[in-house]
């Protein structure tokens, strides 16, 4: 099957783009990620990111309207291409067939070590 | 009031940031930097605005260095080749022709480069190449200059006192020739040569043990590594000891690499001293002051900055001076090195070619072949322009330029070169072996050397536009507008230059094979020129050392006890050479304008006559019952005409003071070149085996030669323990003789036929797109009652014409050329009717046979399957 390529970053960016649906352009994806993920996103790593994702095939981009607050220069909306739904869906598959592929003792020593040092 | 965001940083964003993104990112910076002045002021908001920007320059937002339109015409060629490679699969049958032909035309002209260039590249393998020269002369006899490379022993003084400034270094030198090396009972027979101390500096002998001054000592030898292993077994032979020709005994000073394939000097397997020669040979100490004594050879090492021109003019005179028998007019002259190999003809004194002629030769024929593959892919292509045709319309239509439609084909011509030149390279690998044997050559391709891969590289663009251009140019001369209506046909005016393309190539075809034909007849020829003497099972064995002085006639009588001889005679030339010249006879009758009188001079025993059964055609051999024959001399038929005399039988012929009186005349024998009128002879009794270089036996022709053969090699066995028996064959010797006309023969016929494959190559593509393009009238025809013959010959009558055509050009043009080389030979052929008859009827044959293999196939389709379609 094909190899999809898709680094951690980056599918973040492209679930996120997924959630906004069509209101995803790129102030608003830096905005998402970092309140729903509490980490900060340098406006240089999201754009590359988005470069590189519409490269891929993933993301596909139009202009939109221009408006006051950005001085007149128009908004560039995301949205995801079916290859980029077929990435995701891989991407979340292979994650579950690992997850899957764990023995359970190791998942549960694990738990019981959180359990224990919640205790404490 | 509007508030902006600082302006360097946004300058510097603007500098560096890719254009297409440009808007969209600084709308963000901006709609971030809004945000921020409301929730924490302008300050901080400046400051993370630059942070931003320096954040943002990294790949991918960055514009790239050549400007973000491509300029380049990348996209362009790529879509050229692309198309080309799909033209190629398309058409898989006119692809593997035109490969094809085009790698055999290209392999045929990378052997022949290849050739040329180890020719051109002969002798520089030794550093001096350029200042080396061999000192020769000239001197004219009887009116005409005689050329030669033997030259007298005190030039040597001479040159060193006189002229000593203008040379590095001067080496004597005996001549190369076969030397019995013996260690203990074990002795080789190698072939090496007796120089100066300088000469190993000279020719920049490559050492592996010792030094190259190792001939300091006169009782020493160089030894290559061949001859060290097979004497010892290894190449650390240094300080061993061993005897030369079982008489000198000589110490070993040097162990060099064998001396290359392509070097004159490839056969000197040993080097001793000049010296050494000098001192113990009667001859050579008596030639020490003789002026007129030409028998050895002067290799000179010019000064740097001296001009090998200058110099050669300057020393014309230096035997003149101190030689008193001017009537000679000697002028001495430097051979150089450069000319060895590629120019070594004189004529009259005069320079006049040599081996060159026929590396150019072959240079022309490498050439044309490479022009007929060339002309396939023309004929071919241009031949199926209509397949083409509409997308050419097209790419005119919607804006090509035609040179762009040019540069397409080109590019599609370079595609398929490309691929024919890695066929070819594979040939050339896989046959070189082959190639190698066949020219007695030792060629390796260079893959490491840039040279090869420069030169390759030019080769095939040059190939590429020889083939591409005309198909180029002819296909992108469409009319647009013809061509997308339909209306273009390609019959007619566009089918003639075609014609006269397929009449260029079998003329160059049918031109190499009468070539070819001619030479193999004139070798024939000459090898059946009767040669006046009797050779089956005459071997002959070259007298290397003393052991066997004082011992001839025991030997002889020996040897035919054993029964396996049936007669042995001695002689001081082998049989197939004649080593010594001289002059000064006179006799009753003699032309008073005749100087010289130079005869070639044959000392025998009583017995040679009877061992090579020559022909006595008036008087007698000679014979033990007269004594008075040891002042006798047998002339031949040559020397008669020569001397221009009636009756000879019992003239006398003086020499000095020497009377000799003549007791017969013998039929001429080829001892010589075969190709070279029979020189006039003297032949002289030595009844004492005085001069002995050669034991010539005749083998008992009822025994077998192998048995024969063993029991002589005992009886020498007995009389020299020491020494190897190794023979020659009589009849082998002459053979070699033809070797070089020989080694053209065999070339010439591979690339006459390989010119013909080619050419018949494209005459297949032709004629299958000729049945195609006539698919239809051939149907009509066949339906309205043509018989399979009818349709047959009307297909390949137009082919018929051509090649008929061809011979009427090639016919004359080999008469002529073939008529100069035979001329370089004084015994040829003469070029028959039947020779060209055959080539001319060959080739039609041939023609017929390949355009027949389609024509037929397209007469033999079911009409209904042709008319079907439409």
């Amino acid at each position: 099957m094909k190899n999809y390529q898709l680094g951690e970053f980056e599918e973040i960016v492209l679930l996120t783009v997924g959630i906004l649906n069509n209101e995803a352009y790129s102030v608003a994806i830096k905005d998402e990620i970092e309140s729903r993920l509490k980490r900060t996103v340098s406006m240089g790593a999201l754009h590359t990111a988005l470069i590189r994702l519409e490269d891929k095939g993933y993301l596909k981009s139009f202009s939109g309207e221009s408006t006051e607050d950005r001085a007149g220069r128009p908004r560039r909306y995301f949205e995801i291409t079916a290859l980029g739904k077929k990435a995701m869906l891989y991407a979340k598959e292979t994650r579950e067939q690992l997850w899957k592929a764990i023995p359970k003792a190791v998942l549960e020593v694990s738990l019981q070590k959180l359990a224990v040092s919640s205790h404490q | 009031m509007k508030v902006h965001p600082p302006k360097l940083p946004l300058r510097f964003f603007r500098w560096y940031c890719n254009p297409r993104l440009q808007d969209y990112i600084e709308g963000d910076l901006m709609e971030v930097y809004e945000r921020r002045l409301k929730t924490s002021g302008k300050r901080l908001a400046d400051f993370r605005f630059a942070v931003d920007v320096l954040l943002l320059c990294r790949p991918g937002i960055v514009k790239p260095t050549e400007g973000y339109k491509t300029l380049n015409t990348y996209g362009m060629y790529k879509s050229y080749f692309k198309i080309g490679w799909r033209n190629l699969l398309r058409n898989k049958g006119y692809s593997a022709i035109n490969i094809g032909g085009l790698a055999l035309g290209m392999s045929i002209a990378m052997l022949i480069g290849l050739w040329v260039w180890d020719e051109f590249n002969y002798n520089t393998c030794h550093k001096n190449y350029d200042r080396l020269a061999q000192v020769m002369q000239n001197q004219t006899v009887d009116g005409k200059v005689m050329t030669g490379y033997a030259i007298p022993r005190p030039l040597e003084n001479a040159m060193r006192t006189t002229y000593g400034n203008d040379f590095e270094y001067l080496a004597m030198a005996t001549w190369p020739a076969d030397h019995i090396l013996s260690v203990g009972e074990h002795s080789i027979s190698q072939s090496g040569n007796f120089v100066q101390v300088d000469f190993p500096e000279m020719i920049s002998l490559e050492m592996i043990s010792g030094a190259r001054t190792g001939l300091k000592d006169p009782a020493s030898i160089m030894l290559s590594a061949s001859t060290a292993i097979a004497l010892f077994g290894t190449t650390d032979a240094l300080n061993k000891s061993l005897r030369i020709g079982n008489q000198h005994d000589v110490k070993v000073t040097g162990v060099y690499q064998d001396i290359p394939l392509n070097s004159t000097f490839t056969n000197l397997k040993f080097l001793s001293s000049w010296e050494l020669i000098a001192a113990s040979e009667d001859w050579i100490r008596y030639a020490e002051n003789k002026w007129d004594f030409n028998s050895f050879q002067l290799i000179a090492q010019l000064a740097p900055e001296a001009d090998m021109n200058w110099i050669s003019e300057k020393i014309n005179q230096v035997r003149a001076i101190h030689s008193k028998d001017d009537y000679f007019k000697p002028e001495i002259f430097l051979h150089p090195m450069r000319d060895w190999h590629l120019r070594s003809h004189w004529e009259n004194g005069v320079k006049t070619g040599g081996q060159i002629e026929m590396v150019l030769m072959f240079g022309i024929i490498g050439i044309f072949v490479l022009l007929l593959a060339c002309i396939n892919f023309m004929n071919l292509t241009t031949a199926r322009a209509e397949k083409r045709a509409k997308e050419v319309g097209i790419r005119m239509a919607v804006g090509s330029a035609r040179s762009q439609l040019v540069n397409q084909f080109l590019s599609e011509t370079f595609l398929t070169v490309l691929f024919a030149f890695v066929f070819a390279l594979g040939i050339v690998v896989a046959v070189m072996p082959w190639f190698n044997q066949l020219a007695s050559k030792q060629i390796a391709i260079e893959w490491t050397n840039p040279l090869f891969w420069v030169i390759s590289s030019a080769f095939v663009i040059i190939t590429s536009f020889a083939a591409g251009f005309y198909p180029a140019f002819m296909l992108s001369s469409f009319k647009p507008v013809n061509v997308l209506k339909g209306v273009f046909k390609t019959d007619g005016q566009t089918s003639f230059p075609r014609k006269v393309l397929v009449v260029v190539q079998f003329t160059v075809s049918i031109t190499l094979v009468i070539g070819t034909l001619v030479i193999y007849n004139q070798i024939q020829y000459s090898k059946n020129r009767p040669i006046g003497y009797d050779r089956d099972g005459l071997i002959s064995f070259f007298v290397k050392s003393p052991d066997f002085i004082g011992k001839y006639e025991a030997l002889r009588q020996t040897l035919k006890n054993t029964g396996a001889v049936v007669e042995v005679g001695t002689s001081t030339t082998p049989l197939t050479q004649i080593w010594n010249n001289s002059g000064g006879f006179n006799w009753p009758g003699k032309d008073p304008t005749l100087q010289s009188a130079d005869f070639g001079i044959i000392e025998v025993n009583h017995e040679f006559g009877k061992t090579l059964n020559w022909q006595i055609l008036e008087g007698r051999d000679f014979s033990h019952d007269f004594p008075s024959d040891s002042l006798a001399i047998i002339l031949n038929e040559a020397a008669v005409r020569f001397m221009n005399i009636e009756n000879p039988v019992g003239m006398e012929i003086t020499n000095g003071k020497t009377k000799y009186h003549v007791i017969g005349i013998v039929k001429d024998m080829i001892m010589e070149s075969p190709y070279l009128p029979v020189r006039h002879n003297l032949y002289f009794l030595d009844g004492h085996y005085r001069y002995v270089n050669w034991i010539n036996m005749k083998l008992n022709p009822d025994k077998s030669a192998a048995e024969s053969l063993a029991t002589i090699e005992s009886v020498f066995k007995e009389f020299a323990p020491a020494l190897p028996f190794d023979y020659k064959f009589a009849d082998a010797e002459y053979a070699r003789k033809f070797s070089n006309e020989e080694l053209i023969g065999r070339l010439a016929y591979v690339f006459a036929g390989l010119a013909t494959v080619i050419s018949c190559l494209g005459l297949i593509g032709l004629a299958s797109f000729v049945a195609e393009q006539h698919t239809k009238e051939i149907a009509v025809r066949k339906i309205l009652g043509a018989s399979l013959l009818q349709i047959w010959s009307m297909l390949s009558r137009s082919f018929v014409v051509l090649i008929l055509l061809s011979s009427i050009a090639a016919v004359p043009l080999a008469y002529y050329l073939m008529s100069q080389w035979l001329a370089n030979y004084q015994y040829h052929t003469e070029i028959s009717w039947l020779t060209v008859c055959l080539s001319v009827v060959g080739s039609l044959l041939i023609t017929i046979a390949t355009v027949s293999y389609q024509t037929i196939k397209a007469a033999m389709v079911n009409p209904v399957r042709s008319l079907r379609s439409e």
